[in-house]
């Protein structure tokens, strides 16, 4: 077996009474993709922060190339050679490329002056080896997220790194970049260079990694070569439990209308986004409308919840007219909306996970008492929630912004389903969100179907959408063009109604 | 008056009047562009003024002609000193930059006319400086033809060496290390903090330089335009710099142009009456233009001009 790079032993971590990693040791050989496995807020990572210097470690040890080492800032990291690639890229939009790199270790001509044209040189000898197409002259804010992230490669490679860590490497690259990410894993292999990645993406770990280690709760579960696990294995490693990739639909009375859109012609900055839309949802059943983004769900959605103005054409829910109603209102009517955007939409970031779940409550009794929020049940509603909602969080006083995505959106969730709706609107209401968590709000929508409430889901999702509807409407350039049982149809043959296709078996790529 | 000689009139008074808006100006992009919003660029030039008087008065019979000179630093040095302040409360602490830069502003008038009373008598101000800086005539560059003499002749020496000054902050700010850092600090501090840069040392020093820049032009104020120190010896020339900062686009160069312009401006109610065409004009209209046209500009460039990212923000670095 090649040399250990990097051992960890033992590390521990807490921030005040909260224990984010507890007794984790793990190695990394050289030459060695190590992929670190687990779901958002287990503790990947605040591990690797100790690593690269970020954090500092309550207790445990950390050795490079066999000797212990105390890294209390990343500069001194970096003189070990390791090099950190963060999720949100750490680059100055305002600088160009060339001084992103060369920032804090500028080569100095005359004793003052930034030698420009000696590093521009250097990066460029670099990027030729390593295949890192990059332009050194662009501004960062002008390129793109595919090429920013090579930016933050060349920087820990100017640097001389010998370990790279990557946070969540593939979360903002699209299926293009993501393959040439992996490309660049394996030259740095090649070259002797050890990887270790964060992820939660059993897909990636498969292509690139050599072994992987799982982390849940701030523990190691295990680790495994990748070649001899499956992956269905890892993800079970990974959420504590079996994963089920079906739900368990029971029979309801399906009869009653709950949401009846006729007609719907809706307009965003003059341009036709919904086109003469006709839509029955019922109780009992989840509808999803399947599409390609930017086919005119989302302003579909808002016409229905009252906060995009509708054209023409009737929105009734329960037999009533809500067409162009206030926002409230028609939350009053018994609609639940799990938004797409959660951080814009869905939640009050500063405010604290109480204050949030209570955001559809606050003015009414018992939140509110002759006009004063009543905190006492607003804190104790939450703490409920919390522990109903299994959102993993320090306590109900924490500030939602500080949560993990997954998280974040159990909050929202919570939030919508506990004010008991007889419509629930969900969009994407798993984007962004690792498996164990999509598991459970997938549960939770199918709860609510079970219970006889009506659901309309907005996926760009197809298993999503396949898995958890009753019928499956697609839309296509603001109509609906067909409208489909999932019970008999595949994903593909999905994909080409999704793209305004007719199913022909010579088309099928086009679709993807 | 021919014309040669209206140039140079009106040219050196701006630059009179330019030269501590040029500094000042200048300590204002340090500070800004490391993310310290610096409001208290007036609070400093009245410590700078203040200071710098008292010097030359208790000094000067022993520097002579040197002592404006010397007082200057005197003024620059005090001011680094009061924006320890505001340094300290918004890097350490974490204040609200505003609020930390405007009691600034309110304790330098009271403490420095404080202390006026109490070194002369109860006076409200001191008395008038023997020693100014008064104009100089460059030897050599005086000689070129045309532009030797009105740029060059009789002109305000400070006002040339604020001009070079200016050169030498957008060198060090564009073409070092050292500035490099400093922006990075003021754009993004959290990335600047995982390559190895103490956030909060280049923050001091960027609040440091402007507070002995601040001091510097409010020296220069008092040694070459009131030649006294009272409270209305700093009176919104602070302000004008920071306008003048933001007009210039948080650049040194950018900075000192609009600071001279700015100049223009305040030197108006002096060279109004020899500018061909304006000599009917009511005199307090020059007066009040310094401050119109500040109003006017940063009307006109505040929402547009893009200042550092993180300008105006606290870093908590996490532990």
């Amino acid at each position: 077996m090649a040399e250990t790079v990097v051992e960890m032993r033992h590390i521990t971590k807490k921030f005040g009474e909260f224990k984010a990693n507890d007794d984790i040791s793990l190695s990394l050989h050289k030459g060695e993709i190590l992929a670190l496995l687990g779901e958002n807020g287990a503790g990947k990572s605040t591990l690797m922060g100790m690593l690269s210097g970020l954090l500092e470690t309550t207790s445990g040890e950390i050795l490079i190339n066999g000797k212990e080492v105390k890294m209390k800032n990343p500069r001194e990291a970096k003189d070990y050679g390791i090099g950190m690639v963060h999720q949100h890229f750490m680059l100055i939009p305002a600088f160009t490329v060339l001084e992103n790199i060369i920032l804090g270790d500028e080569p100095i001509k005359k004793g003052v002056r930034i030698d420009y044209t000696g590093a521009a040189k250097r990066i460029k000898e670099l990027s030729e080896r390593y295949q890192l197409d990059i332009d050194i002259h662009a501004k960062v804010r002008d390129i793109s997220v595919g090429m920013q992230q090579r930016v933050e490669i060349m920087k820990a490679l100017y640097r001389e790194a010998n370990i790279f860590i990557f946070d969540e490497p593939t979360a903002a690259l699209t299926p293009q970049e993501i393959k040439q990410l992996m490309k660049i894993f394996g030259a740095l292999a090649k070259e002797g260079k050890s990887i270790i990645f964060i992820t939660h993406k059993l897909k990636e770990i498969k292509q690139a990694a050599d072994r992987c280690v799982v982390i849940r709760s701030g523990k190691v579960i295990d680790t495994v070569n990748v070649a001899d696990t499956r992956e269905e294995a890892m993800a079970e490693m990974m959420v504590g439990r079996k994963l089920r990739n079906s739900v368990e639909k029971q029979a309801v009375d399906q009869s009653k209308l709950v949401l009846d859109v006729s007609h719907l012609n809706v307009e965003k900055k003059g341009q036709a986004r919904v086109k003469n839309l006709s839509l029955q949802v019922h109780s009992g059943e989840i509808v999803g409308i399947a599409g390609i983004d930017g086919n005119g769900q989302s302003e579909l959605i808002e016409a229905i919840t009252g906060m995009q103005k509708i054209k023409s054409g009737t929105v009734q829910i329960k037999d009533k007219d809500y067409t162009n109603k206030a926002v409230r209102k028609i939350t009053e009517a018994g609609v639940g909306y799990i938004p797409e955007d959660r951080q814009t939409v869905g939640l009050q970031l500063p405010l604290t996970l109480a204050e949030n779940l209570s955001l559809k409550n606050y003015y009414q009794q018992p939140a509110n008492k002759y006009g004063v929020l009543n905190y006492q049940y607003i804190n104790e509603h939450g703490q409920k929630l919390i522990k109903d909602y299994d959102i993993r969080s320090r306590n109900e006083l924490e500030p939602v912004g500080s949560l993990s995505g997954g998280n974040q959106q159990k909050v929202v969730v919570a939030r919508e389903i506990a004010s008991d709706p007889d419509l629930l609107i969900a969009a994407n209401p798993t984007r962004g969100v690792d498996v164990g968590a999509i598991e459970y709000i997938h549960e939770m929508i199918n709860n609510e179907r079970n219970s006889g409430k009506a659901v309309l889901l907005v996926s760009f999702e197809l298993d999503e959408i396949l898995k958890l509807s009753d019928r499956i409407v697609v839309m296509h350039e603001g109509e609906i063009v067909g409208e489909i049982d999932p019970k008999d149809t595949s994903s593909q043959e999905l994909g080409l109604m999704m793209a305004g296709k007719k199913v022909q078996p010579n088309v099928q790529e086009a679709a993807q | 008056m021919n014309l040669t000689t209206t140039l140079m009139t009106i040219l050196s008074t701006t630059l009179v009047y330019a030269a501590p808006l040029i500094f000042t100006a200048l300590g204002g992009t340090f500070s800004e562009r490391s993310g310290i919003v610096n409001v208290g660029l007036e609070g400093m030039m009245i410590v700078g003024a203040f200071s710098s008087s008292i010097f030359n008065l208790s000094f000067d019979r022993m520097f002579g002609d040197a002592t404006p000179w010397i007082a200057l630093f005197v003024g620059a040095a005090f001011g680094c000193l009061f924006s320890v302040l505001h340094a300290v409360a918004t890097i350490s602490f974490r204040a609200d930059h505003i609020i930390s830069g405007t009691v600034l502003n309110m304790m330098a008038p009271a403490l420095c006319v404080f202390l006026t009373r109490i070194f002369y008598d109860g006076k409200g101000q001191t008395p008038e400086l023997n020693d100014g800086l008064g104009t100089t005539t460059i030897a050599g560059l005086s000689k070129i033809p045309f532009l030797g003499k009105v740029m060059f002749t009789q002109t305000s020496l400070v006002a040339w060496f604020a001009i070079l000054v200016s050169v030498i902050c957008w060198y060090v700010l564009y073409r070092t290390g050292f500035g490099l850092r400093l922006r990075s600090v003021g754009e993004n501090p959290a990335a600047a903090d995982t390559l190895g840069i103490n956030v909060y040392q280049y923050r001091y020093m960027g609040v440091l330089i402007s507070g002995f820049l601040g001091g510097l032009g409010g020296a220069v104020m008092a040694q070459s335009i009131t030649l006294s120190f009272s409270i209305s010896t700093i009176s919104g020339q602070g302000f004008m710099s920071l306008a003048a900062m933001i007009f210039g686009k948080w650049n040194p160069l950018g900075a000192m142009g609009a600071a001279v312009f700015f100049g223009l401006a305040q030197s108006l109610p002096i060279i109004g009456a020899y500018i061909p065409g304006l000599e009917g004009i009511n005199s307090v209209w020059f007066q009040v233009a310094p401050y119109l046209i500040t109003i006017v500009v940063l009307v006109l460039f505040l929402g547009k001009s893009v200042g550092p990212a993180a300008d105006g923000e606290n870093y908590i670095k996490s532990k």
